[in-house]
């Protein structure tokens, strides 16, 4: 076991597990926040995405010796209330069935709108073909992304 | 219809509805664990509590995988309650055969079963609150009437709120026949109503059933045995056992457990672990076999269907047509992988579970433990996807003998890997067609034979005259007024496993149908939307259907260059849904789905916002089996076993989907599953038009335009 330190969702975290320990497990079963999901585990799904230094990053394929010393947002470090934009677009266009893999999604949107401000459609194509949704919402996270775009720039 | 006497603990008698059940049960809001619940203040009946904070907390005995039934049920007592929705909460049941009868979501079914009862519910409710205050006002309860949460007295110059109410409401005698509302007066159900559990489900807040979390509790996985069939020989946890976090390793029938502090310790030691299996008799099954099975048997299946005389009509026929099509297995392939958290005490079990059927959960763990119903504690987490998959038990068998091995709390999850390989899948099916026209192209004749393995004899069921109705839904009633034909099906042997895969027999008997049509129409030269117009004859709904789908697409209009236009029309569930699909070819001819326009008759709706999106749902989900989807078997076992190698639909292949929702009063229809079926044939009929030639088995693949 060693020792690793980072920051997630602002605040300092130290854990103490095998190095090639996926960073999405270390965040569900040693820190104990659920809002990131496992879904395939070979960063097919991205269900387990979360920013790692502000970027979309597959929690599942990053072994938590790779996080040491970076910064990592997950959905819970989102907003606390449910605010940030995405999340807004999100309740607006009632975009959950299921909602697993939707942490996932928001995760991804929210990098792909710091990115691009105004995303085109082919840019939301490249920036969220990445993250399965089996309940097939694809349409209404695709017109909750420009609706956060229009809203963030209004 | 209505047959429903409500009491203050359920439904006590269900007069009209097959399959009656008995319903209710005691619940404590704010209260987790739900052991030992009593009657609480404010509780009108197995569903409604009204605290003094006017909150109405709705209680719903049907999973919650994504359908949105707890929103749906919660606006039908809404509306006859008069609720003030914002004050309104959703929460699941805990399983209670007793209380509630048998719990199992599926067969869209909730609304379909629930409306009626769940009305009467309300609405007793809503008089009992109305006695309360006319009582408290010395008035008679008819001078009274309800207001969004307000019971108001005859001039509205005294009214008080629900939640001041409620104490003394339960305890008003139970009116056995409440005065129902005019639907026209209906101001939340038939209205596009937010869902209760969005917020949680946009901000991680969603407790599904991997995100179960108890104190000492331990995390498993199990070393699956791979052969369908097969069975542990021996295994060597030596190396799993030195794993760091590795705990216990402990063989279950399901195969060998490897129990841990988390879930990469578990990963690590089931890597560590030596397991010798016992393959069995089907060690050396494949694809091929199956397939050949199939064809054996299909010319000896029993009759499903008969009209006229399918001789004669053949004879007969201007132009006749043979055909094979073929689907695969397929698995269900849920986000939120399959898992279950058992805790199994000597005197005791609790699950906490997503699953679709908590009724069969607390049987299967009753069956391992020998527990009583009381002793069994099943609580339902939200769903990460269901589809038929979550009605199993595997799952749960796994976690009650993993806990009960070890005596601990653990929660199984199954690797992505093992939910792919794990069993229960639509089956393969193999279908001759030999169909003709007459002499003005119309379809006359139609022989459908149908090979392809017994889901209800897999789950262990017997058939009905040698027919599983699963495996004839949507060729046996073939709505087509072809004057021949006939329909028959055979089973072959197989010991590959098989459940409900959403919309069951439609999913694949909608695509070889639809498209068989459509070929016969192009053997006939005639156009897809007129014959199926000319041959539904007295299917009012469907030709309605099919009416507003060609006309939101414009059928018959041009299309832009490279594209072409397919229909389909389906009816499963007690919905009809018809769909044109919008197709053209990528350079490398795989189909690219760019529009979908879809007409929904559902009879009553709901929330329409919710339906429209079981439309887009089942849409995309039967657009990856159409696409993607295919299982193969070799040497006994699955091939696939992840999203890379079973595919399905990402947001660069959706298509933009237009749903118009048709609700004339009808008999209410189901809508989590009719939207999948008329995807599949729709857009291969696009294909037909677009290059030629008929797609005669899924998954698409590459076409030559």
């Amino acid at each position: 076991m060693t020792t690793y330190a980072f920051t997630l969702n602002g605040s300092p975290q130290t854990v103490d597990v095998p190095g090639d320990t996926p960073l999405l497990w270390v965040i569900r079963d040693v820190i104990g926040l659920m809002g990131t999901k496992f879904g395939c585990g070979i960063g097919q799904c991205r269900a387990c995405t979360v920013h790692l230094d502000g970027a979309a990053t597959f929690s599942c394929q990053v072994p938590v010796s790779a996080a040491a010393g970076r910064a990592i947002t997950t959905i819970e470090g989102l907003s606390d209330d449910g605010s940030h934009p995405v999340q807004r677009a999100w309740m607006a266009m009632d975009v959950p069935q299921c909602g697993y893999c939707q942490p996932g999604q928001i995760m991804s949107a929210a990098a792909l709108l710091a990115e691009h401000p105004r995303p085109s459609d082919a840019q939301i194509d490249e920036a969220m073909s990445g993250n399965i949704c089996r309940c097939g919402t694809y349409n209404r996270i695709r017109q909750a992304i420009h609706l956060a775009a229009e809203e963030a720039t209004r | 219809m209505t047959g429903f006497t409500v009491s203050r603990r359920g439904f006590l008698r269900v007069t009209s509805v097959a399959g009656a059940y008995l319903l209710g049960f005691r619940f404590v809001p704010g209260c987790r664990d739900q052991v030992g619940w009593a009657g609480a203040e404010g509780e009108l009946n197995a569903w409604i509590r009204i605290t003094p904070d006017d909150v109405v907390t709705l209680t719903i005995s049907e999973s919650e995988m994504g359908q949105g039934i707890m929103t749906a049920l919660s606006m039908v007592l809404a509306e006859e309650l008069d609720a003030d929705w914002s004050k309104v909460a959703a929460q699941p049941a805990p399983a209670d055969r007793d209380r509630y009868g048998g719990q199992s979501t599926g067969g869209s079914t909730s609304v379909r079963q629930d409306y009626e009862p769940f009305r009467v519910a309300g609405a007793a409710a809503r008089e009992m609150l109305i006695a309360a205050a006319a009582e408290t006002w010395g008035v008679a309860p008819a001078s009274c009437r309800t207001e969004r949460g307000y019971v108001l007295d005859e001039s509205g110059d005294r009214r008080m709120s629900y939640g001041r109410l409620a104490a003394r409401a339960a305890e008003m005698p139970v009116p056995t026949k409440p005065t129902l509302k005019d639907p026209s007066t209906f101001r939340i159900v038939g209205h596009d109503t937010k869902r209760l559990d969005t917020p949680d489900k946009v901000t991680g807040r969603a407790v599904f059933g991997i995100d179960v979390s108890l104190p000492d509790m331990l995390i498993a996985q199990v070393e699956r045995v791979p052969v369908f069939g097969g069975a542990v020989r021996s295994f060597d946890a030596t190396a799993a056992l030195q794993v760091p976090g590795v705990r216990h390793v402990v063989e279950i029938p399901s195969g060998v457990a490897v129990v841990a502090d988390n879930f990469w310790a578990a990963k690590r030691g089931r890597d560590a672990l030596t397991v010798t299996w016992d393959e069995g008799p089907d060690g050396t099954l494949d694809s091929a076999q199956i397939r050949q099975r199939c064809r054996d048997i299909v010319s000896s299946g029993t009759e499903a269907r008969r009209e006229g005389n399918p001789d004669t009509g053949l004879r007969a026929a201007a132009k006749t047509l043979d055909a094979v099509y073929e689907v695969p297995y397929l698995a269900h392939a849920p986000m939120e992988p399959l898992n279950c958290t058992a805790d199994v005490r000597a005197d005791r079990c609790e699950i906490w579970v997503p699953t679709q059927s908590p009724s069969g959960s607390q049987g299967a763990a009753r069956q391992i433990t020998g527990l009583s119903a009381a002793q069994v504690i099943v609580h339902t987490t939200y769903l990460g996807g269901g589809f038929g998959r979550r009605s199993q038990t595997d799952f749960v068998k796994d976690a009650v003998h993993t806990s009960r091995a070890v005596g601990k709390p653990v929660k199984v999850i199954w690797t992505r890997e093992d939910d792919v390989r794990g069993g229960y899948y639509r089956p393969a099916a193999y279908n001759e067609f030999r169909g003709g026209v007459d002499a003005n192209g119309w379809p006359s004749v139609w022989v459908h034979k149908i090979a392809s393995p017994s889901i209800l004899l897999s789950l262990g069921a017997e058939l009905d005259g040698d027919l599983d109705p699963t495996g004839t839904e949507g060729a046996a009633n073939l709505p087509y007024g072809i004057p021949h034909m006939q329909v028959t099906w055979a089973h072959p042997d197989s010991p590959i496993t098989l459940h409900w895969w959403r919309s069951v027999g439609s999913s694949q008997n909608a695509y070889v149908t639809e498209c068989f049509f459509d070929e016969l129409c192009q053997l006939g030269g005639v156009d897809p939307v007129e014959a199926r117009r000319r041959l539904l004859g007295a299917h009012v709904r469907h030709r309605r259907a099919l009416d507003t789908a060609a006309a939101m697409a414009g059928w018959g209009s041009a299309v832009p260059a490279g594209h072409a236009r397919g229909v389909a029309v389906h009816e499963s569930f007690g919905s009809i849904v018809a769909q044109v699909a919008d197709v053209s070819l990528r350079s490398d001819g795989t189909p690219r789905v760019h529009h979908v326009w879809c007409a929904v008759d559902c009879g009553i709706v709901i929330n329409p916002d919710t339906v429209r999106a079981q439309i887009e749902s089942g849409i995309m989900y039967g657009l990856s089996a159409a696409l993607h989807g295919e299982l193969t078997i070799e040497r006994g076992r699955v091939m696939q076993s992840n999203f890379h190698d079973y595919p399905v639909v990402r947001m660069h292949e959706a298509p933009s989907v237009d749903v118009t929702i048709i609700a004339e009063g009808d008999p209410i229809g189901g809508i989590g599953e009719p939207g999948l079926p008329p995807i599949a044939p729709a857009v291969c009929n696009a294909l037909l038009r677009l290059t030629g030639k008929p797609v005669r088995k899924l998954p698409i693949g590459r076409m030559d335009a």
